[in-house]
């Protein structure tokens, strides 16, 4: 009989792996919490750095999923090890005995109104990263008025012992710097300001990308975190940071703010690993086996993990991690 | 005015609402170096110049995207033109021509 898997979370990590492991010809369970697939992913317009649209990859993750079983709006109630094997359950009622189990549980957005200092949730023209894909994608969000200064600031919640996250959440200044390019495309007369304290574009074709905004869109990075922001009467913003290249303190006046809320370890993920007693790292990521060799596996037999539920990780790396991750369950399973 | 013994000293803080983006459009679009600088020092850092005097063109470009154009200017005042910082720009950035660019822009 075919040995079952079950792989807890359905993004791009979750999804990659599911194909992989059917192809193997395992029996896989794709447990997702939310009523859709793609996680994130599913959430986003077009992807850093080519810009490319998200939607078609997305699309060919889950059409490679084959006979994969697929189970939606389906919370996790408790996992836990019998013998060689795992039993969960699930909120649906349904429950499954497997041979290992894969956790895809991915990450969190930060809670940007949590640095009420930026106002999210509280000013007028103050929108997030995920909040600027999803104006993409449907054209809408009344915080946005064909703005003609727009900041963006990076590091929201990321680097911030104040918003207890120390690390670097690794995408978001691609991000930031592709949502620039974006935003200007789309608002040519507006001047786009990017808050950065260091420019982290350290993937290939990410520096060309840099290039572009300043070259073609004329993005003016400003280095320097934003300390404040406030609401003027006429809704505008003024938000003050320090020019640290010219060690002076600065304002500007924004129709737009944009804050790039960074990745924050996934709480449904970390509910799951305290079931099974897989430990956390003090940053809140779950814990591997070996941060060089063994980033797949954990400490406890036949649990592997992928993606970013183990740290900050990018599309290609998570889909990466997702191939490792079944090559290394297929040789657990077939050992 | 009356002397009170003390005076008010004006504001330090670069309000970039005040900065004539325009001056900085033209002038980036007679040499892009004003937009591609990553201010990485090299050119202060190999400038003889410098030496002797406040010379950098990484600050004199800093300057003029927040309207400082005297500034800017004076950065440059102490410039022989030797292409040094040309030499080491990591950007590619033609110095000398932006530098040029600049004096033209404002001396004429
Ligand atoms: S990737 Fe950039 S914006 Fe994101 S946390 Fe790291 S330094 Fe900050
Ligand atoms: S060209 Fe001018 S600014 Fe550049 S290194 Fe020579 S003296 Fe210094
Ligand atoms: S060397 Fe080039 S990139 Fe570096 S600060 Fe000077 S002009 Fe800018």
């Amino acid at each position: 009989m075919a040995k079952n898997i079950i792989v807890i979370g359905g993004g791009p990590a979750g999804l990659e792996a599911s194909a992989r492991l059917d192809a193997l010809g395992y029996t896989v369970f794709l447990v997702e919490r939310d009523n859709h697939l793609g996680g994130h992913l599913a959430l986003w317009d077009r992807l850093f750095p080519s810009g490319d649209p998200a939607e078609p990859v997305l699309r060919g993750l889950v059409s490679k999923t084959g006979s994969t079983k697929i189970l939606l709006e389906s919370e996790v109630q408790t996992l836990n090890r019998l013998g060689k094997s795992f039993r969960i359950s699930l909120s649906s009622g349904v429950s499954v005995i497997a041979d290992a189990v894969l956790l895809t549980t991915g990450f969190d957005l930060f809670d940007a109104s949590k640095k009420e200092e930026y106002g999210y949730g509280i000013y007028d023209h103050v929108v997030t990263n995920a909040d600027i894909e999803s104006y993409f994608r449907t054209g809408k969000d009344p915080r946005i008025d064909n703005p003609e200064r727009i900041g963006i600031v990076h590091c929201v919640g990321s680097r911030d012992e104040k918003a207890g996250c120390r690390n670097c959440s690794k995408v978001c200044c691609a991000t930031a710097v592709k949502q620039a390019c974006e935003l200007k495309a789309k608002f040519p007369k507006a001047k786009v300001y990017c808050f950065y304290m260091d420019l982290r574009m350290f993937g290939r074709g990410y520096e060309d990308l840099y290039l572009k905004a300043q070259k073609e869109y004329g993005v003016r990075f400003i280095r320097g975190r934003v300390s404040e922001v406030s609401e003027k009467i006429d809704k505008t913003l003024q938000v003050k940071a320090e020019d640290t290249l010219s060690s002076t303190p600065l304002k500007v006046s924004l129709d737009l703010l944009v804050l790039m809320a960074g990745m924050r370890p996934s709480k449904s993920g970390s509910k799951v690993a305290k079931m099974i007693r897989l430990d956390t790292g003090e940053d809140g990521y779950l814990s591997v086996a070996d941060g060089f060799t063994g980033m797949q596996a954990t400490t406890i037999p036949g649990l592997f993990v992928a993606g970013a539920a183990t740290g900050p990780k990018t599309l290609p790396e998570t889909l990466a991690e997702a191939r490792a991750a079944s090559a290394l369950i297929h040789d657990y399973l077939k050992g | 005015m009356i002397d009170f013994g003390f005076h008010i000293t004006p504001s330090g803080t670069l309000n970039l609402d005040d900065v004539d983006q325009k001056t900085v459009d033209t002038l980036s679009r007679a040499d892009y170096g004003f937009r591609t600088c990553i201010a990485c020092g090299s050119c202060t850092a190999s400038c003889p110049a410098g030496v002797f005097s406040e010379t950098s063109v990484r600050q004199a470009i800093l300057s003029v995207l927040n309207g400082k154009d005297e500034k800017a200017l004076r950065l440059l005042s102490s410039c022989m033109l030797c292409g040094k910082c040309l030499m080491v720009c990591p950007r590619g950035i033609n110095t000398r021509h932006l530098i040029l660019s600049l004096q033209k822009q404002f001396e004429g």
